[in-house]
């Protein structure tokens, strides 16, 4: 078993030092669950050549619900300007995805909404702790992201979200 | 968008630059890069570190620290290219701060994998994590904030045949801190999507999955006394019914007899039963969800005690509170016994409604309570005989809470919540002779948005008790400059302790620097002792005081 270690160190060690600065990094292969069960594979999300929010949160981090409220008011103008669509991925578990479905609708939110149960999709973007923000270009490359969420973040999501729109 | 340089230092030094080369850590920190672009393919990962300088303050009993800093830290790398990945996560706990399990003192890298995934079939070795069905048989899963990680390592194999049916087959040995368990975990599950593999029912409103599983676990016996099951077997069965807004949800699990430390080496079989029911539509939302689980506990070293070695999943079925005072008394799952129910309505009062307001207030009403089965001893070595239909007549735990959220205007929102919650402290943390604290908590949060950058938040909380330490006040301030600053403080006085000598203040500052995916935070604070849970997995963490340093970074 250590040379599987091995393996991936000297892996990591070679992609290191051959390093090329052509493409950015787009989205990992990741199996996630929508609101009725269904299995939806994170490399499918798509928004027809427009900028992509992809948002990490879950019904039991406050600061991820203040986030997305914030975002659900001003998400018809920001539509409406950059053509952007907003991606929730809940990282409920078995003890409360069941809530989710209810929750989302409860609060009325439009977003297209996933749930990633035992962290796949977060460990495979390197997500430390909701709420984790990503903004993708059209080529559905991750070209900024954000931790943490204060009064006021949503104007630096929706510049980036801009500069992505613009620059097509 | 990419540093090079930032991610080579990274790579170097990577055993270094945990907890020691914090020089170096900067550097990574600080540069500006989202991903690194390799060989075709690319390189991401992320890191956190949590480290403590202890003070001395024996008067609210924080231990000795001899070591004074105490460190936790971990790595993620992935590279991906096209249908492969490989990863690895370097942990250093070589010292790990208090209130993780002991056992968990290393270093080294316990995760790494290499994974191939194309339209129909994902192959993994090495480590992983995956779940089936709700995980009441099997589920892998890490939290680190708990110093919980029983990653598989072995081998898995995804298989999508065809639309609607997903099979999963998996066989390996548990992580147990820094080694594995001598148990080896091998099982199987097959889920079948109907609407989605046959096309006729596509488009039909009524929707249904079914799932099931078989797992076992295989461990040499080498008891003097007993003859123990070497293999033992657990299986469960699943279905959702959606239709339209509708969404009900069972699953049956039940496992062969499996002697442990966890059931005092009873040989009676165990099963568990979760059921929920949910009905929703825009502005409103209704849960209700049951559950029964006897004796469940199961893991794949039958003298495994604490978190270690878990092999299923048995969440608790109650709200998981945030504010620091309605976390006092968290539930913990009983995997020995348990009828646990809940139940939760979400609404939103319209815009100028009565509640309403001129914004509109959302409004949560949650129940929950858990209770003893059903036990009848039989005096032999089945231990005890159960009636599926009967509760016991202990309570272990009841939460009642509502809270409303409402905005006044364009700079003010307020969330008023009330909860009260019944905790047995003699079942939930194993002691004796405590009873019930039955308490009622009060909160008022407010948040005040300056103007577009800055914003400040007030928490006001009261915990009421006879029992226990009787009751408690905290006042929190936070306050945020955006995009980058945050500083907050707050004060937990405990002052209505009988004992007047005993009435301590635990008081923090935090103070917190955040820049893309990077964040810093620094602390320093007294911090009472108590249980941090999380998805109805507990720890205790003790008394401290001191300095804490946590970063985080995604690159």
């Amino acid at each position: 078993m250590k040379k599987i270690s091995t393996l991936v160190l000297g892996l990591l060690a070679v992609a290191a030092f051959a390093q090329d600065k052509t493409a950015n990094r787009t989205l990992p292969k990741v199996d996630v669950k929508t609101l009725t069960g269904e299995t939806v594979n994170s490399s499918t999300f798509d928004n027809a050549g427009k900028p992509i929010i992809i948002d990490f949160w879950a019904t039991w981090c406050k600061p991820c619900i203040e986030e997305l409220n914030t975002i659900h008011e001003l998400y018809p103008d920001w539509q409406k300007e950059t053509g952007v669509k907003l991606i929730t991925i809940s990282l409920d578990d078995a003890r409360t995805m069941q809530r989710v479905a209810p929750f989302v609708n409860g609060k009325g939110w439009t977003y297209e909404s996933y749930i990633d149960p035992n962290g796949d999709f977060k460990r495979a973007m390197n997500v430390n702790m909701p709420p984790q923000t990503f903004v993708l270009n059209g080529k559905n490359e991750i070209v900024w992201q954000h931790v943490g969420f204060a009064e006021g973040n949503e104007d630096e999501i929706y510049d980036a979200v801009k500069k992505v729109a613009a620059s097509k | 968008m990419k540093t090079p340089a930032g991610l080579k230092v990274a790579m170097l030094s990577l055993p270094g630059i945990i907890c020691m080369q914090g020089f170096l850590l900067m550097a990574l920190l600080f540069s500006p890069g989202v991903s690194a672009q390799v060989l075709g393919g690319s390189i991401h990962g992320n890191v956190q570190i949590d480290g403590q300088y202890y003070l001395t303050d024996s008067l609210i009993g924080a231990p000795e620290v001899p070591e004074h800093f105490l460190c936790n830290g971990f790595a993620n790398f992935i590279y991906e290219r096209d249908n492969f990945s490989a990863g690895l996560r370097y942990e250093n706990y070589t010292n790990p701060i208090l209130g993780f399990d002991s056992r968990y003192k290393g270093n080294g890298i316990p995760y790494r994998f290499l994974d191939y995934k194309n339209e129909e079939l994902e192959i993994t070795v090495g480590n992983f994590y995956d779940q089936f069905g709700s995980g009441v048989v099997f589920r892998s899963y890490e939290e680190r904030g708990l110093g919980l990680d029983n990653a598989m390592d072995g081998l898995r194999v995804k298989y999508n045949p065809v639309n609607g049916i997903y099979f999963k087959g998996i066989i390996g040995y548990q992580r147990d801190f820094f080694s594995k368990g001598e148990g080896i975990v091998r099982g199987a599950d097959l889920e079948w999507n109907i609407n989605e593999s046959i096309k006729a029912l596509d488009s039909c409103k009524t929707k249904f999955i079914l799932g099931g599983n078989f797992v076992s676990k295989y461990q040499d016996d080498q008891d003097p006394v007993y003859i123990l099951p070497k293999n033992v077997g657990a299986g469960s069965g699943r279905l959702s019914i959606i239709h339209g807004n509708f969404n009900i949800t069972g699953e049956y699990a039940y496992k062969a007899n499996d002697p442990s430390a966890s059931n005092n080496y009873i040989y009676k079989d165990g099963s568990a039963t979760i059921v929920t029911a949910t009905y929703s539509k825009k502005g409103f939302g209704f849960t209700l969800a049951g559950k029964r689980v006897d004796n469940m506990s199961f893991r794949s070293d039958r003298s495994a005690t604490l978190n270690s070695l878990m092999i299923n999943y048995l969440p608790a079925m109650t709200k998981n509170h945030t504010n620091i005072l309605a976390a006092l008394y968290p539930y913990a799952t009983q995997p020995n016994g348990e009828y646990g129910a809940q139940a939760e309505l979400f609404f939103n009062c319209k815009p100028n409604s009565f509640l309403g307001g001129k914004y509109g207030t959302d409004v949560t009403v949650n129940y929950s309570r858990a209770q003893s089965i059903d036990k009848v001893a039989t005096g032999d070595d089945y231990g005890y005989t159960s009636d599926f239909l009967k509760t016991g007549k202990e309570i272990y735990f009841e939460d009642f809470n509502v809270e409303f959220n409402h905005k006044w205007n364009k700079k003010f929102r307020s969330i008023i919540s009330y909860v009260y919650i019944n905790y047995n402290k003699d079942v939930i943390e194993g002691r004796e002779n405590f009873g019930h604290v039955y308490s009622h908590i009060g909160i008022l949060e407010t948040t005040w948005k300056m103007n577009s950058k800055n914003s400040l938040r007030i928490e006001l909380q009261h915990l009421y008790t006879k029992q226990d330490k009787q009751s408690w006040a905290l006042l929190l301030a936070e306050f945020s400059v955006s995009p980058h600053w945050f500083v907050a403080a707050f004060d937990e006085y405990n002052y209505g302790n009988k004992i007047v000598t005993e009435r301590f203040h635990y008081y923090t500052g935090t103070f917190g620097y955040t820049r893309g995916s990077n964040r810093v935070q620094l602390g320093y604070g007294r911090q009472r002792a108590g249980i941090f849970c999380v998805g109805g997995v507990c720890r205790q963490v003790p008394a401290s005081n001191g300095f804490t340093l946590s970063v985080t970074s995604s690159f």
